[in-house]
């Protein structure tokens, strides 16, 4: 069968697909670096200042965030995801990202129409998911 | 000027490019055609606080530049085409706005520089204007922001994803002699393969590409042979093995003559995805290095296509698919008596 007769299955032959085994590798070891810088984070601060663990994890959460957001700002924060994949979106850092791009590229409008506006445009759907999914998820372990 | 076969205008009289210029951003410049540019700009904001005026500054420059190496003041142009791929062809529009010339803009994606082109040598030919200045550009983050995602986002992207070209290109088109003679174009249909994806736009346009290369060989009864190279706008390293596939499937093989402008305006490790895209990157390539080269002679006769992917964010995600045009336009070197198009 000819490329330009079944165009649409054939054309599949000429994409590269994407390098899957890396892509996990990479997001599962990068990833996991994340979570245990933050792990870290939160058992030092818990130790610290004696404060609760949840309290502790928020505040991990918080410096990982920011992180995200001073990595956005300073334009690094789109290759580091480039590579890392899923990765990247570990631990609120790609929400950070997602709301930080956003501002950063809407601020030529202004602050109200622009920043505060177009702020949740990227972010906004992780939001409203994230609360649908917390909710439900509490009806059963509340 | 004549229609021959379904869709080429050939034009008999002598149609020159007067003169054309290009102006650039970072990432072009340092390049391997970075020399071949006029005019090039350290950051991606070219001294502006906008992007979008930033890709405006680009194409005033552009449009100077080429107005001053034909020593051609804007008063004495009759016509302006451009387009760009902001929403409104808001760049084209602004810089418009400063010149004194009647103003047509045009909208065909990444396939504006030969549709301007195109129509400039018809209107010309046509006897409707004596002298024509084309010009189109594009900026990446003006064009990732409306087409894609914000610049800072960080979304892996596919291989098969394209790079948008920042830079500009103006081309002025009249009657009287210059270094290069606009000897045939052909108007492509618009094809619709039914891909939806707009991370790769090769795969889309390639079957446009094809269609409209396919039909200037049989408009004209011409071959690849008859060319010294066959360039298309922005197919990029998936569409530019596509169309030669498509074309071979035809009984055409250009693999002889055969480049892509996305291809050679970044060097591989730029980590530019599949190659370059947008309005821009046909525009430099043709304006700056191809034009350089016909002057060396490395070259003596370019078949120009470039491809455009007519993407709209809304249809993408209603879910429909990517319609695709690719306009091509013949261009000699003017030095020697033009030898019969086939």
């Amino acid at each position: 069968m000819g490329l330009k007769a079944n165009y649409l299955r054939e054309v599949k032959a000429f994409q590269p697909s994407p390098p899957y085994a890396a892509n996990a590798i990479k997001a599962f070891l990068v990833g996991g670096a994340l979570c245990t810088l933050a792990q870290w984070l939160a058992e030092w601060h818990s130790r610290l200042f004696a404060v609760s663990p949840f309290a502790a994890q928020l505040w991990a959460v918080t410096v990982m965030s920011g992180l995200a957001i001073v990595l956005t700002a300073a334009g690094k924060y789109d290759d580091f995801s480039q590579f890392a994949g899923a990765g990247a979106m570990m631990l609120m850092t790609g929400l950070a990202n997602a709301l930080a791009s956003a501002a950063i590229e809407h601020r030529s409008e202004g602050w109200t129409a622009g920043v505060a506006g177009q702020m949740l445009k990227a972010g906004g759907a992780t939001i409203l998911y994230g609360i649908i999914v917390a909710y439900v998820l509490g009806l059963f372990w509340p | 000027m004549k229609r021959v076969g379904k869709q080429t205008w050939v034009f008999d009289e002598d149609i020159y490019i007067r003169a054309a210029a290009t102006a650039v951003g970072p990432l072009e410049a340092d390049g391997p055609l970075g020399g071949y540019f006029d005019i090039w700009h350290r950051d991606l904001y070219c001294g502006e606080e906008t992007w979008e005026l930033a890709e405006r500054r680009l194409m005033s420059e552009a449009v100077a530049r080429c107005l001053q190496k034909a020593g051609v003041s804007a008063h004495d142009v009759d016509l302006f085409l451009a387009g760009d791929l902001l929403n409104q062809n808001a760049t084209s529009n602004y810089v418009a706005r400063e010149l004194p010339i009647p103003f047509l803009c045009l909208f065909g994606a990444c396939s504006t520089s030969m549709q301007t082109l195109a129509a400039a040598a018809a209107f010309v030919a046509g006897g409707l204007a004596d002298t024509a200045l084309v010009a189109t550009s594009s900026h990446n983050a003006t064009a990732e922001r409306q087409f894609r995602y914000p610049t800072e986002l960080g979304v892996q992207k596919p291989k098969t994803a394209t790079f948008t070209v920042t830079g500009a290109g103006a081309a002025l088109v009249g009657r009287t002699p210059g270094r290069w003679r606009i000897r045939a174009a052909t108007i492509g249909k618009v094809i619709d393969a039914g891909l939806t994806n707009p991370l790769d736009m090769g795969a889309a346009m390639a079957p446009a590409a094809a269609d409209t290369i396919e039909q200037h060989f049989r408009d004209l009864g011409t071959s690849p042979s008859d060319y010294d190279l066959i360039v298309t706008g922005d197919l990029s390293r998936v569409g530019s093995v596509i169309v030669r596939e498509l074309l071979a499937e035809s009984g055409y093989d250009i693999s002889d003559v055969y480049n892509d402008c996305g291809l050679m305006i970044y060097r591989p490790d730029q980590k530019v995805f599949a190659g370059g895209s947008g309005c821009a990157c046909s525009a430099v390539v043709t304006y700056g290095y191809l034009f350089h080269e016909l002057d060396r002679g490395t070259f003596h006769r370019l078949f120009v296509v470039a491809t455009g992917a007519l993407l709209s964010q809304t249809m993408v995600q209603q879910k429909q698919s990517i319609p695709a045009v690719a306009h091509g336009v013949v261009i000699e070197a003017a030095k020697q008596e033009p030898d019969s198009l086939p």
